[in-house]
């Protein structure tokens, strides 16, 4: 096995001094070819500054990373056709139906015209939604937007899938579907899987090795196996506690919330 | 090239899809000519400055396509807080295709725009002076979408939200065009006013307009295609650098 995602001393700072934050500090990783990794942490541990560092949208203070043998601070576009992600938060277009907001994606990918047609419509059926192809996205639940960001991120045949705590907000129907599917997809075509989440029994069930990251950094990595002898608990959520201890984090509350009120009044 | 197709689909679909918003960007230039159009009407012919819906409806449209265009650029700002804009910037396309898309989109909303407010003019009595010159006029309303698209992607890139919108409307948006000459002419203007309405490049966006529909112009077409032109090119720059630049 080779590793498809390797991280050396990666350290992301936010501002100027003498009121510098660091994010991710010095942390170094690797994922393997066709591995289902996770990346486990409280709020504000640095798991999606590192997703974000690792799929080019920001760059690196220091530090090395190679994804499918690339590097996302040079080779930007071989970085970028190598994965598809699903984010945190939405980043569909609501105004645009199912079958826009793919066929988007897939001018975007360059995917032949042909090879589009037929992929998006395997796609949509097995998250689902064909027959919801010609709706307005802004009509459709939590579970179903994150359904078609998952079967859009696919439509490329990325090598690596990133998932940024995929499942959030979802009702166990949906979190088990959306996994079931992902775990099939891992074992069948082989794709890399790189998730965050803080469902514990999700990284428990779902991934091969865990990293429990907490304040930028890496506090131990290792299967859920592993992690639970090193800690002596029992169960991950307790690893987890041991490992990241019971304080509970502050994040700033973001200006997204303060812009999903204003839009509202905004919009017509 | 199919990059730039796609992104300037997804904004004439955007936009298509929200015919209030349409109609509601319409409200603002019809009652400028109404009120403004009717009310001033009879001082401006006793002052002999001649007919002033006439003189006051190419600066209408000019103002029309200014608030669109300056929006569309913004709108960037929604995508980035909504998501969209990762979607696009993961992409492995250029960032200079992304904006180049964007700006060309929302250039064709604003001239579309502008089309409009044209026609409602003639329902209210306008009249251009020949009718092969509106094709000029297009080439006009063309430059003040583009340029000021591009303007408006250029203060989105540098923005993190959305709290400077009011500081753009109130300080950018609304001098442009009430120092623009488009509501009065720019002769024997005061001189402090006078360099504010050369240097201000809606200015010649209103009198190139005016130069193509009612045949006076203050600074003469060619002076003003060329001013418009470089501007534009300078701002597709500036927009393009600062797009590239964005970090979520």
């Amino acid at each position: 096995m080779s590793a498809i995602i390797s991280v050396k001393n990666l350290t992301k700072q936010f501002g100027r001094p003498p009121s510098v934050f660091t994010a991710v500090d010095s942390i170094s990783f690797s994922v393997e070819k066709g591995e289902i990794f996770a990346f486990l942490g409280p709020n504000g541990a640095g798991k999606t500054t590192t997703i974000k560092m690792l799929t080019t949208l920001l760059t690196p203070t220091s530090g090395k990373i190679q994804v499918n043998g690339f590097d996302p601070s040079q080779q930007q576009d071989n970085v970028r056709k190598s994965f598809g992600i699903v984010f945190q938060d939405p980043s569909l277009d609501d105004e645009l139906t199912t079958y826009e907001n793919m066929d988007f994606h897939g001018i975007l990918y360059k995917v032949p015209s042909d090879v589009r047609k037929k992929r998006i419509h395997e796609l949509l059926e097995i998250v689902e939604l064909w027959d919801r192809k010609d709706n307005l996205v802004k009509t459709f639940s939590g579970g179903m937007k994150r359904r078609l960001e998952i079967a859009r991120g696919l439509l490329h045949r990325p090598k690596i899938m990133f998932l940024d705590e995929p499942t959030l907000g979802l009702d166990p129907q949906t979190r088990n579907h959306i996994w079931s599917y992902v775990q099939n997809l891992n074992k069948k075509e082989g794709i890399t899987v790189f998730f965050t989440t803080h469902y514990m029994e999700e990284a428990d069930r779902v991934a091969n090795r865990i990293a429990v990251i907490d304040h930028g950094h890496i506090a131990a990595m290792g299967s859920s196996d592993e992690l639970k002898k090193q800690t002596s608990t029992k169960t991950l959520e307790d690893a987890f506690l041991s490992l990241t201890g019971k304080k509970i984090r502050e994040e700033s509350a973001g200006t997204i919330d303060q812009l999903r009120i204003r839009r509202r009044m905004f919009k017509r | 090239m199919s990059t730039i197709y796609v992104l300037w689909l997804r904004q004439l679909k955007r936009s298509l899809r929200s015919r209030s918003r349409i109609i509601g960007s319409l409200g603002q230039p019809i009652l400028f000519m109404v009120a403004l159009g009717f009310g001033f009407g009879p001082i401006f012919q006793k002052a002999g400055g001649g007919n002033y819906i006439q003189f006051l409806v190419p600066g209408i449209i000019a103002q029309s396509v200014l608030f669109t265009s300056v929006f569309s650029g913004i709108e960037i700002i929604w995508d980035r807080q909504f998501g969209f804009l990762k979607e696009t910037l993961v992409a492995p396309v250029s960032r200079l295709e992304i904006m180049i898309g964007r700006t060309l989109g929302g250039s064709t909303i604003a001239v579309f725009q502008g089309i409009l407010v044209f026609l409602i003019s003639l329902a209210i009595g306008f009249r251009p002076a020949s009718y092969i010159n509106i094709l000029l006029s297009l080439v006009f309303i063309f430059l003040i979408a583009v340029l000021f698209t591009a303007l408006g992607t250029a203060i989105a890139s540098a923005l993190d939200d959305i709290h400077g919108f009011q500081l753009i409307m109130n300080f950018l948006i609304m001098p442009l065009f009430f120092l623009s000459g488009a509501l009065f002419p720019l002769n024997n203007l005061p001189s402090v006013l006078n360099i504010i309405t050369r240097v201000n490049p809606l200015s010649y966006g209103v009198d190139g307009l005016r130069g193509a529909l009612i045949g006076a112009s203050h600074f003469g077409l060619m002076t003003n295609f060329f001013a418009l032109s470089a501007i534009t090119v300078v701002l597709l720059f500036v927009g393009s650098y600062l797009f590239s630049k964005i970090q979520i």
